[in-house]
């Protein structure tokens, strides 16, 4: 464990500037795909986090690896909101701007609060930069920036002067520009160097050069800050009072990997996990194949249906089967959901959804595939979904996901997006002890294969989970329909009417084994908001806003999709509005007016954006308003 | 309490399922479950460790009719099932059985790198050269012209060839055989099952509704000795009723020649199943009816590393290195803060 000290920093003994106490801050740094904007943005969230910040992340990147240098189609952006309290969101507003170029500059600049400091690498502002940003003139010096706080800063030749004499070229030189900035913003803040030099001693240690350079620009954009004149004061957010423990930084996606692993293990189920890479859920598989030592098995498989099937195979064998992917992906392996469904194999299908449809935005957020998990199959072809809320909510949801796969011997769809699945935030690291554990079981074999019932079911409607090596209970079972209790391939008309409402109810029977739906809030009043996936935290701060003005409203945030909690129902009426915020044209809505008959309203986009707490704030204000 | 079943007195019917069979009457494929029960229990693999698993078409319903455990799958995708349960049952010996039309068309990604990857399975394709569960629809190895339900003026694309598939993706073990070809089948067989790696055997068969007589010339009692020629290793390539034709190689071209005209069997082409280079495995398999007696046998059976076994010897080796994982140092590792 390494808990942070805060060292002295170099400076400070100097000629100390005004520090200036702040609540919370969001900076976002961008530039090109290639300006090492992620690393910098992932630098200070780390920093944050250890001393002692809650944190949310949004990094923003293009689908293409580098665009033309220069251009706003390149443009990769990192936002990062630190605060002295709990959030749930990375902020709808930039406190601070970093822009490497005129093209970072015109596609950020909508989203820097007025009078918020704008720090540039006023070098890339050139004839040819500002020219690839449609700029007529130069933003700097035409006084098209008026109402910020504008720092333009020579970075690129500052950054060449502070790694002269290392014996690197141009090149390898302007690749230290992201340390320089990184430096800047970290004096600005106050933020402690150390952890980023020990990254720097970790990631470059075999290239001394390099690493030297790095920390000489992550020194010069520091010492740049504290000498200037320019910058007159600097900012502090001290820690936030978390629930006391032991923390960690998680991405969603890591957060996942890490999930699928324990639910293994406390399940005593060996892990084998099929994949196909794709964007945003590639970083699972990642994740995974680190972790050969803890039995886990990784399979690249040669698309996304082999992916799937691989998955139901080791299922089949009692392993954790499972798969990730995203829309276009999961498109592919509807036919084998279909084929775990009848079979009555648990697998775990996770879809870390993106922009649709078709390839749509590769690195953009949506959550337009909730009726595709609902309903993207051929036949009455039920399975549960349930969805994670934020970044470290990913951890708890793979156990829960898993539990009732087992349980039920069934798939279950898990849905994720790319705004958790990219995004960090605090993780509280759970005592391994205290997880979920549960042993699977498997039945013991017979004598001979003949008498054994694959399709027997018990109280949940679950068939037993039988497993190839177990003498005398050999049985084949497929995608044909089966006949009741023997598993029979079975074409009678009474029966498949039989087995598809012993699969739907098996499925609804599900309601009974999970949680009643919570609400945050009045247990009555004028208005619901319900929200699912990742719209969390901006439904969520955007309700506690309203309460805190007296708005008679409250959340009730939904991890449970299908089926959807027992109480819901019940609980929707009890307000005399609902308003469902989804970033899709009405998915969950059209579920919830079918299945309730209430007529709930929609706060819908598509931007490929999350939601910014404003745009909550606006339709809750609305909708209490118009009453 | 289980009765492990002892395996000296294993025999056909302790593979047989109580399922009624469902093939059409005369069906090649009787035969071919007929010679698989009887290899089965010459294996020393139990029932219980033993599973088929199948795609979609006539062939595909193979597993029902085994006392195995089995998966009659999806179309296509039986590659992908079993290679998701051999790579973490590595313990049982998994057959895939599949058809022209699974295996090369709507499955013919998941052949071709099953195949690549070695994984220890044994692939049964039962070529017929037609679609027959959906009722005669040409397949992608109807020859070229046939006439079909989905072809009336003839079929106009080139047919694959289930071995070069095989071979070009780098096969460890190839072979041939026929359905009618009864002693030849459990022999081949026996030998894929045998064989460490992915196992690839071609199966002609008959199918007596929607393409009968298909290969007549190979399985006809006047023909066959002409039209085929038994592989054997280290053997030459000897064929015709009095055995008194042979193979013999012009340059890079395989050549019919007469025993009789002074030619003799040192002349002749030697089968070498285990050659490192599948040159040899690719020419014999081009040699095509009627230009060339077609070979039946093992073509090609040679060693190399296997997915399954290399998959988890990563994982022992991990452990040998680093220590078998443990969540809570995994979770505590690296960069983490105390909140007080």
């Amino acid at each position: 464990m390494a808990t942070y000290t805060r060292n002295p920093q170099e400076g400070e003994r100097l000629n100390p500037k005004p520090v200036l106490e702040l609540n919370a801050a969001t900076v976002r740094f961008c530039g090109d795909s290639g300006d090492g904007m992620q690393l910098a943005g992932t630098q200070l969230t780390n920093t944050s986090a250890l001393a002692g910040n809650d944190i949310a992340t949004f990094p923003d990147f293009p689908a293409e690896i580098r665009a033309p240098t220069g251009t706003k189609a390149g443009v990769s952006g990192f936002q990062i909101r630190f605060a002295n309290s709990e959030i749930f969101t990375p902020g709808d507003q930039v406190d601070a701007l970093i822009a490497m170029n005129p093209a970072a500059l015109v596609t950020n600049l909508p989203d820097l609060v007025s009078g918020g400091i704008l720090i540039l690498n006023s070098d890339a502002f050139n004839a040819k930069g500002l020219e690839q940003a449609g700029y007529l003139q130069n933003p700097i010096e035409d006084g098209s920036l008026i109402g910020y706080q504008v720092f333009p800063i020579e970075m690129t030749r500052l950054t060449r002067l502070a790694v002269d004499g290392l014996g690197l070229g141009v090149k390898e030189s302007d690749r230290c520009r992201n340390f320089y900035a990184m430096g800047l913003t970290f004096w600005l803040y106050g933020r402690s160097l150390e952890p980023t030099l020990r990254y720097i001693d970790e990631k470059f240690g075999k290239h001394p050069s390099i690493a030297e350079a790095n920390r000489r620009a992550l020194h010069a954009g520091y010492n740049y800050g504290d000498t200037t004149d320019a910058m007159v004061s600097r900012y502090s957010v001290q820690k936030a009072s978390l629930h006391t423990g032991l923390y960690r930084n998680i991405t969603g996606n890591q957060a996942l990997a890490w999930g699928l692993v324990s639910a293994a293990e406390r399940s005593g189920c060996e892990l084998f996990y099929g994949s196909y890479p794709i964007t945003p859920a590639s970083d699972i598989l990642h994740e995974l194949v680190k972790l050969k030592n803890f039995g886990v098995r990784t399979f690249q498989a040669e698309d996304e249906i082999a992916a799937i099937t691989s998955a139901i195979g080791a299922a089949f064998g009692g392993a954790l089967g499972a798969t990730a992917s995203s829309g276009p992906g999961i498109a592919l392996k509807a036919e084998a959901m279909g084929l775990a469904v009848m079979t009555e194999l648990p697998v775990l299908i996770i879809n870390v959804q993106r922009g649709g449809p078709s390839t749509g935005l590769p690195t953009k957020t949506e959550q337009s595939d909730l009726m595709q998990a609902m309903f993207g199959r051929n036949g009455e072809c039920p399975l549960p979904v349930i969805a994670a809320r934020s970044p470290a909510d990913c951890f708890d949801v793979v156990h829960e996901a898993w539990r009732i796969a087992a349980r039920y011997m069934t798939p279950v769809m898990l849905l994720s997006d790319g705004y958790i699945a990219n995004g960090a935030e605090p993780w509280k690291i759970p005592d391994v002890n205290s997880l979920p554990a549960w042993q699977v079981t498997h039945p013991i074999g017979l004598s001979n294969g003949h008498g054994f019932l694959p399709y027997d079911r018990d109280e949940r409607l679950s068939r037993p989970w039988a497993i190839p090596g177990t003498p005398g209970l050999m049985h084949r079972i497929g995608g044909l329909e089966k006949q009741d209790i023997t598993g029979n391939v079975c074409y009678d008309a009474d029966n498949h009417q039989h087995m598809v409402n012993v699969r739907a109810n098996k499925i609804a029977g599900i309601a009974r084994d999970i949680p009643l739906q919570e609400v945050q809030g009045p247990d009555h009043g004028r208005l619901l908001v319900v929200s699912w996936g990742g719209t969390y935290g901006a439904c969520a701060t955007a309700v506690q806003l309203m309460q805190v003005n007296g708005g008679s409203v409250a959340h009730a945030h939904l991890r449970y999709l299908n089926p959807f909690p027992a109480n819901l129902g019940e609980l929707l009426q009890r307000y005399d509005r609902v308003l469902i915020p989804e970033l899709n044209r009405g998915q969950l809505r059209m579920l919830i007016r079918a299945e309730f008959l209430v007529d709930a309203v929609g706060l819908n986009k598509v931007q490929g954006k999350p939601f910014a707490v404003r745009e909550v704030v606006q339709k809750i204000e609305e909708m209490l308003g118009s009453d | 309490m289980t009765i492990e079943p002892t395996l000296s007195v294993l025999t056909a019917k302790d593979f047989s399922s109580d399922q009624e069979i469902r093939w059409c009457p005369g069906c090649g494929d009787y035969s071919i479950l007929a010679q698989m029960k009887k290899v089965l229990p010459t294996l020393g693999v139990p029932p219980e460790k033993t599973v088929f698993i199948s795609g979609i078409g006539c062939s595909s319903r193979f597993p029902y009719y085994v006392n195995t455990y089995g998966i009659h799958s999806i179309h296509g995708r039986a590659p992908g099932v079993a290679t998701g349960l051999k790579a973490s049952r590595p313990d049982l010996s998994v057959w895939v059985i599949t058809g022209d039309g699974d295996a090369l068309s709507i499955g013919g990604n998941h052949l071709m790198h099953a195949i690549r990857r070695n994984i220890d399975l044994n692939i049964i394709l039962f070529n017929n050269r037609i679609y027959g569960l959906t009722k005669g629809q040409y397949s992608p190895t109807s020859i070229l012209g046939q006439v079909t339900k989905s072809t009336p003026m003839g079929a106009i694309d080139n047919p694959l060839h289930p071995l070069s598939v095989a071979i070009g993706c780098e096969a460890t073990f190839v072979a041939r055989s026929i359905d009618v070809n009864i002693k030849h089948l459990t022999m081949v067989l026996k030998r894929a099952a045998e064989h460490k790696g992915t196992s690839f055997v071609e199966v002609y068969q008959n199918c007596n509704v929607f393409n009968d007589g298909a290969f007549d010339y190979a399985t006809g009692r006047d023909t066959k000795a002409e039209t085929t020629l038994e592989l054997e290793h280290g053997k030459p390539l000897i064929f015709g009723k009095n055995r008194d034709k042979g193979i013999r190689l012009n340059g890079m071209h395989p050549e019919i020649v007469s025993l009789n005209d002074g030619i003799s069997e040192d002349d002749l082409l030697f089968h070498d199943e285990q050659a490192d280079e599948p040159t040899l495995a690719y020419l014999l398999c081009r040699m095509r009816n009627p230009d060339f007696p077609e070979p039946i046998g093992v073509f090609r059976a040679v060693d190399a590393p296997r997915y399954d076994e290399s998959l988890n010897n990563q994982i022992t080796e991990a452990r040998r290195v680093r220590g078998k994982g443990d969540l809570q140092k995994l979770f505590n590792a690296g960069e983490t803060w105390m909140v007080e």
